[in-house]
């Protein structure tokens, strides 16, 4: 098969073909898909996608992905949220929010890197596929998995939130809870795929499992009118996705397909488990690892691989990172939900709350364009701001008992403003 | 102390096929210093042009990443596994 991508270490520059392997064996370093632009620029025509649905597959050119490949399921596609409320709340003025809370399949941009990964899996061979998780990377893996005809086996945090279990246990995956964080459990995969010849998505897989993240990238652009944003707040757990997002910019630069222009990346984390945006504040020349303490169990991950990277794009970019508490989290939850009607999981609030920290700390502008990336679904969560919505006491069915209500509520509002 | 490390898929071509080695060794830094003396191919592997254990590379005491019991410097006890994994990514 001749491919117009193969793997590159992200360090050492070697090459290593196409195969189902994570890290150069010379240096450890990640490897990363490269691409023949060249070829790309010939194959890749913006006017192509007149004639596709809007979603990651669109992109198919960008991605490793084989000549003849047909997409199964219609993952991505999702709003990029020109807001109002929320913007004069923060007294800014172009500030977008793109929305993938509401991403097919699963709720949350993982979906997109499992819809490539997949298709690296079936490449490879594999009839077993899985994954260390957070949660959502377990949904999306479970979820694709039984639509395409995969056995899937997810490994997870045995404290995971509940709600998160049950959205992988329903596909019919396995479930193997681990008692550990997820730096623990991420370590157990990387023994199990040297060990057995499954497609571990964000392991062997990884290289190219990491490339669908780049779709939420092209569609920020494309959504924009195709141009760049000046800002984009990106949640780090592993650090991938910031990097990226900035590396689907780049490629449509390179193909001309928008202006270029500097873009700086800002990097959102919650106090509880900031490794990358302690590197950063502190100007650290490699990160220290944390354990993870914080209800943004999805970017709980004290040990980012992609950190140094992270680090590194938002240093070059003039960008900055940083990190919030579980009470600012909740908070910012309940901002984006009441303002723009987005209801994110703690990733969403720990990227929203960031953002609005930026914009107070003079980082982040009034005028420019600002992109926040929202990535994953509040339904997911609820465990986390539940103590904030007490259940309020029922009524009877009768006109009375309601007026007798709105009386109290009066009373109790009165009282409240005194 | 008599201890083990454990050796990844990845680093076996450069320990003819050798999964785990004993060794005796006060610290981690004595034991990947045994490690890369027994197999000078992998010297390289180990530890970066400034001597430091490479960026992506875990090494790990038992259920620890060295980094949180004060890096290569921690001491080994009896029966202690090293084991050396690749650095992955999110979740």
């Amino acid at each position: 098969m001749s491919d117009s991508y193969e793997l590159r270490c992200r360090e050492c520059g070697k090459t290593w073909g196409n195969a189902p392997r994570s890290f150069c064996e010379d240096c450890f370093s990640p490897l990363e898909v490269s691409y023949d632009y060249d070829a790309l620029k010939k194959k890749a025509r913006k006017e192509n996608l007149a004639g596709r649905a809007f979603n990651m597959w669109r992109y198919a050119e960008f991605l490793p992905l084989h000549d003849d490949f047909t997409p199964t399921s219609a993952i991505g596609g999702t709003p990029l949220v020109a807001s109002r409320k929320l913007a004069a709340q923060w007294g800014i003025n172009n500030l977008y929010l793109k929305n993938d809370a509401v991403c097919f399949p699963s709720l949350s941009f993982k979906d997109r890197v499992v819809g490539t990964a997949l298709v690296a899996a079936r490449r490879f061979g594999f009839e077993t596929v899985g994954c260390s998780s957070t949660g959502n990377l377990a949904n999306a893996v479970a979820a694709q998995s039984a639509q395409q005809g995969f056995d899937a086996c997810v490994f997870i945090p045995a404290d995971l939130e509940p709600a998160k279990v049950l959205n992988t246990a329903v596909y019919g995956a396995r479930i193997v809870r681990i008692n550990g964080n997820y730096d623990h459990v991420n370590r157990l995969c990387a023994q199990i795929a040297d060990r057995f010849k499954w497609g571990l998505v964000n392991v062997n897989l990884r290289p190219y499992y990491s490339e669908g993240s780049k779709t939420h990238g092209f569609e920020i652009a494309e959504q924009l009118g195709w141009r760049l944003p000046d800002n984009v707040v990106c949640p780090m757990a592993g650090g991938s996705l910031i990097g990226k997002i900035a590396k689907a910019f780049n490629e449509l630069v390179t193909l001309g397909w928008v202006e270029a222009k500097p873009v700086k990346f800002f990097g959102a984390q919650a106090t509880g488990c900031s490794p990358i945006s302690d590197g950063v504040k502190r100007n650290l020349a490699r990160f220290e690892p944390q354990k993870p303490n914080t209800i943004a169990r999805s970017l709980a991950i004290g040990n980012p691989a992609d950190g140094p990277f992270a680090m590194k794009l938002i240093r070059e970019s003039g960008g900055w990172a940083e990190d919030i508490s579980d009470r600012e989290i909740i908070d910012a939850i309940k901002q984006l939900a009441e303002t723009e009607g987005i209801f994110t999981e703690t990733a969403g609030g720990v990227t929203a709350g960031v953002a609005q920290k930026l914009i107070q700390q003079g980082r982040i502008a009034a005028d420019e364009t600002t992109v926040v990336c929202i990535t994953g679904n509040g339904l997911k969560t609820t465990d986390a701001i539940a103590a904030d919505f007490p259940l309020t006491e029922a009524i009877a069915p009768r006109l009375d008992a309601f007026e007798a209500y709105l009386d109290n509520q009066f009373t109790a509002a009165a009282a409240a403003t005194k | 102390m008599p201890v083990t490390i454990e050796i990844p898929t990845a680093f076996r071509r450069f320990t003819d096929g050798t999964p785990k080695i004993d060794c005796s060794a006060a610290t981690i830094a004595d034991a990947l210093n045994d490690l890369t003396t027994r197999f000078p191919a992998l010297s390289r592997h180990v530890r970066d042009e400034q001597g430091q254990i490479r960026q992506f590379l875990n090494v790990y005491l038992n259920e620890e990443d060295i980094r949180f019991l004060g890096g290569e410097g921690c001491t080994l006890k009896e029966g202690d596994r090293v084991l050396l994994v690749p650095s992955i990514a999110g979740g």
